[in-house]
């Protein structure tokens, strides 16, 4: 089914999705990927903040290329997600609704996806040109230092990705391979 | 004796780093064009579809085609009648990946040290690998490789009697386990042989080859073809989402090893597998 989705991504719209939907996203998102995800935690666990609103909030392991003089954004597709397993059920604990990334998670994360009714979409890996057509404002809002690893907020149109995991457990990477397998 | 200024070398690879990252290579184009018109899954096949529009839009806006623009992998073949004057040649291959890096808006993913994780902000230094060759020419391969693929690459020590069998089974197992990680469909370097260092690096130069070249020894053909076969009846197809196009291409590269061993390196790479190449 094809779903237009809008960001902040309320828990009773992320609990409706279902894993194969397509969707297209519209709204604010965050990157962040293996340093800021680190980072964030460390922080939190000392000062109780993070650096945005994660209520409601959708992430997106991303780090872009340098943007050109006059572009948004530099490429910009997702990164391997399974590297932010070690972070992502705090994140939900607190109020995350969405991840978009590609590949494997394990199974921590999609148990506490279930418990607090997160989803998780895929976009497509290696398609970085193609996705920053959709990002329409980008701006470092935390840890410049890290470079491309830094936390930017993006506003997207129509972004699109894939229910890979849906807040059920239902997952695309286990229920679709085998129809191909021969 | 042939002289040439390292100014040439680090020229050449700036420009070689810029376009390697933003032009896909044509094999890699035609084998996903090839792959749209033989992927069993609707799904699979707009994915594919993507995949060309993504290279085609990284072409005309000359951006990468992928965030991860990589570390820079650089292969050196240089004639021993060579002499370089105006400085030492690996700092040149490095400032022409630190001028590549910064002018092509490349991104910059090198950490200092793999535990104090501080970016170098110029994305070297590179990974060089030289070797002393017969003439006077100097042979450039320029293959910038993400690290999503390259972290599903293994390594196995196995037995002599583990056979050919054996080391199939292995290979494919690789595949199986990088599933939806590597941005499939994937391009699979194998290297067998030599010793644990060299089949790692065969494996690497096993992904410089086209697509769709085959190996001219032939149980190493016949190797190429079986692995292909079996990989794309795994099932996990494009971004792992199911379908037939799990890999568009197997090398196997093998060299004479030890009576103890049988060393067998995988090396995964993805759609974007980059490659470019000059000769000085």
């Amino acid at each position: 089914m094809k779903v237009k989705i809008e960001t902040p991504l309320v828990l009773e719209q992320a609990k409706k999705l279902r894993a194969g939907d397509i969707v297209e996203i519209t709204g604010t998102i965050y990157t962040a990927r293996d340093a800021a995800h680190k980072r964030m935690l460390t922080e939190y666990e000392e000062t109780g903040k993070l650096p945005f609103d994660i209520k409601n909030a959708v992430i997106y392991y991303a780090g872009p290329a340098p943007e050109k003089p006059g572009m948004v954004i530099g490429s910009a597709g997702p990164t391997t997600s399974y590297r932010m397993d070690a972070y992502a059920p705090k994140l939900i604990e607190l109020g995350q609704t969405g991840m978009i990334g590609k590949g494997a998670r394990n199974q921590q994360v999609v148990d506490t996806m279930k418990k607090y009714g997160a989803v998780y979409f895929g976009a497509t890996g290696g398609a970085g040109a193609l996705l920053a057509n959709h990002i329409k404002k980008s701006e470092v809002i935390a840890y410049e230092d890290l470079g491309a690893e830094a936390i930017r907020k993006l506003y997207v149109k129509d972004f699109p990705a894939i229910v890979i995991i849906d807040s059920l457990g239902n997952n695309l990477y286990e229920t679709e391979p085998p129809k191909y397998r021969q | 004796m042939r002289e040439i200024s390292v100014d040439l070398v680090r020229d050449a690879i700036k420009t070689m780093c810029i376009e390697a990252n933003c032009i896909l290579s044509d094999d890699v184009y035609q084998a996903i064009e090839k792959a749209k018109t033989t992927e069993s899954s609707a799904v699979g096949r707009e994915l594919l579809c993507q995949l060309t529009k993504n290279a085609d839009i990284a072409k005309r806006d000359y951006m990468p085609i992928c965030q991860d623009t990589g570390m820079a992998i650089i292969f050196l073949e240089i004639g021993q009648d060579v002499h370089f004057y105006g400085g030492y040649l690996e700092d040149a291959v490095n400032e022409g990946v630190r001028l590549g890096y910064e002018e092509g808006y490349l991104r910059k993913s090198i950490v200092k040290d793999p535990f104090i994780r501080v970016n170098t902000g110029d994305n070297t230094p590179a990974v060089i690998h030289t070797q002393i060759v017969p003439g006077d020419k100097v042979d450039i391969t320029v293959a910038p490789k993400g690290f999503g693929s390259e972290n599903m690459s293994r390594i196995f020590m196995m037995k002599p009697s583990d056979g050919i069998e054996g080391a199939k089974d292995a290979i494919v197992q690789a595949v199986k386990e990088a599933g939806p990680n590597p941005c499939p469909p994937m391009v699979v370097g194998v290297g067998c042989g030599g010793s644990f260092e060299k089949c790692a690096l065969l494996a690497k130069k096993a992904l410089l080859r086209p697509i769709g070249s085959v190996s001219p020894i032939p149980h190493i053909y016949e190797m190429e073809k079986e692995l292909l076969e079996r990989m794309n009846k795994t099932g996990i197809g494009p971004q792992g989402l199911g379908g037939n196009t799990t890999v568009l291409g197997v090398h196997v590269e093998s060299f004479p090893t030890h009576i103890a061993g049988m060393p067998i390196a995988v090396n995964i790479s993805c759609h974007v597998t980059r490659h470019t190449h000059t000769i000085l």
